[in-house]
């Protein structure tokens, strides 16, 4: 019994596993994937908003992939508040300069990078934005400054198609 | 399992048991036997069955009038409670069905926390039963979801995102379960499966967990072996049966009072308002059986590691039977962890409090304390309380004690007291 030597049906038996083990695998990811986004959810890939409304000083909240973006007109005054404030003191460390290509308008996913609640407008201890549900607070660029939440707010892929109207996604 | 072979009586009943030992199996049921001591703690197994099979009836009902789809949901509850005959009632026995649930089955693992079931050799029989409260869990979760109502929609979105706390692949999982980029209709319609699912899985397991039961049989309040069948035992049928009835009877009264008298008072006015992608209710909570565990949540200032200390707090009950050292089963010979029993089970509570508080100031600090403490209590009391604990001396039998002189001093001078 010391010694086995590998034989044919040895060979056959390793063969017929592993040709088993891809066909189980083939079979089983069709299942896994079908839970995916299908192609109708990434058709609502983009949404255009009209903008030409937004006074600075306000927020508007729109549905773009059944998430909410904020759009904020920042004031001369939170954009200076922005601006000012250190790196070091970032616990997501993010230029507003990199958040806001425009200064005056920050457009970011208002969800808060916690556990996906929307976080409330103008409230918290850095009036930025306040997430009821754990307690994150965000400044004026939407960067997490105190609270559970790991990272900033996300900015989505946006752009300015004319002057009233940004394109999201 | 059976002590004695069994023989139908009847000509065809020996004919089928021959052929399938359904009868043989029936006959273990009633005859098997059971420690008389067992108080009304261990009614609640049998208690959970009956809460199993309500919940399964009342959804099979409930799944017939509701829809399943994000902008036909809400008005389907709805409709289920004003427009169909008794839809009321049967909604209102699921949703408090899921808390009567939930209740028994605390009282049923604290019950085993406190009598040692959970020890050798019943390890096997608590880890399916940590299984079954695991899905339990889910299946709670996800019907909650489904009335989509705005503490549906956002209880899902905060327990869906707990899964990109996961390091690199997290954000993938999320949207995987989510099926979009966000909860919404097909986030509905999977959970709507799946909760149709988890209770009938739970239903194998439950034939698990009492093939397990019934191998080494039943712990009982002393916490020793017996012999079985002996005079420590008595069958099944109809003690236990009878036992079991007449707190099952106790139980649906206190089921039926929150039917009738307050169906409300255990969900959330907020579930009330249809669900709305943009914006989130002020004061997002679970539902109560889930607070201590969301407190441990919160308790914790970093994402990853909440969501780890989170999950740690359940499953480390299934490492309990290894982390409890001590060999004495039952709490009433073990002086000091009946205390620190005690002070586990107001740790849980507490927990459960500051859960449904916000997270700040003092019920943060509480939170953290009472967090840190339910850790210490499994990974460092326990292990060591076996080593250091003077138990008591046990007695030989459950008869014993009562009839012959007793070792443990605390039982004979009740005993004195008599004469």
């Amino acid at each position: 019994m010391s010694e086995k030597k590998t034989n044919r049906r040895d060979f056959l038996f390793t063969a017929t596993y592993a040709v088993g083990a891809v066909g189980v695998g083939a079979t089983i990811w069709p299942m896994i994937d079908q839970m995916n986004p299908d192609a109708s959810v990434k058709a609502l890939a983009s949404t255009e908003v009209d903008v030409s409304t937004v006074t600075p000083g306000k927020t508007i909240t729109v549905l773009w992939r059944g998430k909410p973006v904020f759009i904020r007109r920042r004031t001369k005054e939170e954009i200076a508040e922005a601006r000012l404030v250190k790196l070091e003191d970032l616990k997501h460390p993010e230029k507003d300069q990199d958040r806001a290509k425009d200064p005056e308008w920050l457009v970011m996913l208002g969800v808060c990078t916690h556990l996906g609640c929307v976080p409330l407008d103008q409230k918290g201890d850095y009036n930025g934005w306040f997430c009821p549900c754990h307690g994150s607070h965000y400044d004026i660029s939407g960067r997490i400054r105190k609270g559970p939440a790991p990272t900033n707010m996300e900015i989505p892929k946006y752009e300015f198609v004319n002057s009233n109207t940004i394109k999201i996604g | 399992m059976s002590d004695h072979e069994y023989t139908p009586k009847s000509k065809f009943g020996k004919w089928f048991n021959d052929r399938l030992p359904l009868l043989t199996l029936a006959n273990h049921l009633t005859d098997y036997p059971t420690p008389k001591n067992l108080n009304y703690w261990w009614t609640f197994g049998g208690i959970l069955t009956f809460c199993l099979i309500t919940q399964i009836v009342t959804g099979l009902v409930l799944a017939m009038h509701y829809i399943a789809h994000a902008d036909m949901a809400f008005d389907s509850v709805e409709h289920i409670m004003r427009d169909v005959n008794y839809g009321w009632l049967i909604r209102y026995i699921h949703a408090n069905g899921a808390s009567m649930f939930f209740l028994a089955v605390y009282i049923h693992i604290f019950r085993s926390l406190f009598y040692g079931s959970y020890k050798a050799p019943r390890e096997i029989i608590w880890i399916i039963g940590i299984i079954i409260y695991l899905l339990m869990m889910a299946a709670a979760f996800m019907g909650y979801v489904l009335p989509w109502g705005q503490m549906s929609f956002w209880g899902a979105t905060v327990i869906t995102n707990l899964f990109s706390a996961i390091p690199l692949v997290g954000e993938g999982i999320v949207t995987w379960l989510w099926g979009g980029y966000s909860v919404d209709n097909p986030t509905l319609t999977r959970f709507f499966t799946l909760h149709y699912l988890i209770p009938f899985l739970i239903l194998g397991l439950v034939v698990l967990h009492i093939w397990a039961l019934h191998v080494p049989g039943n712990n009982n309040p002393v916490g020793i072996d017996i012999k079985k069948p002996s005079k420590d035992t008595v069958p099944f049928h109809p003690y236990i049966v009878i036992k079991d009835g007449f707190a099952l009877l106790m139980f649906m009264i206190v089921f039926a009072f929150f039917v009738f008298y307050t169906p409300n008072i255990l969900g959330h006015a907020d579930n009330y308002i249809e669900a709305d992608p943009l914006v989130t209710p002020a004061h997002i909570v679970p539902e109560w059986y889930l607070l201590p565990f969301y407190a441990i949540l919160r308790s914790v200032p970093d994402k990853l590691l909440g969501v780890v200390a989170m999950l740690s707090a359940i499953f480390i009950l299934a490492a309990l039977p290894w982390l409890d050292t001590s060999k004495i089963r039952s709490a009433v010979f073990r002086p000091l962890y009946r205390q620190f029993y005690w002070i586990l089970v107001a740790d849980v509570l507490i927990l459960g409090y500051v859960g449904a508080m916000p997270a700040e100031g003092l019920y943060l600090l509480v939170a953290r304390i009472a967090t840190a403490y339910y850790f210490l209590h499994f990974l460092v009391i326990l292990p060591v309380l076996g080593f250091k604990e003077r138990t008591l001396p046990l007695p030989l039998s459950i008869t014993e004690p009562v009839l012959g002189g007793s070792p443990n001093l605390a039982v004979a001078k009740k005993k004195s007291e008599f004469k």
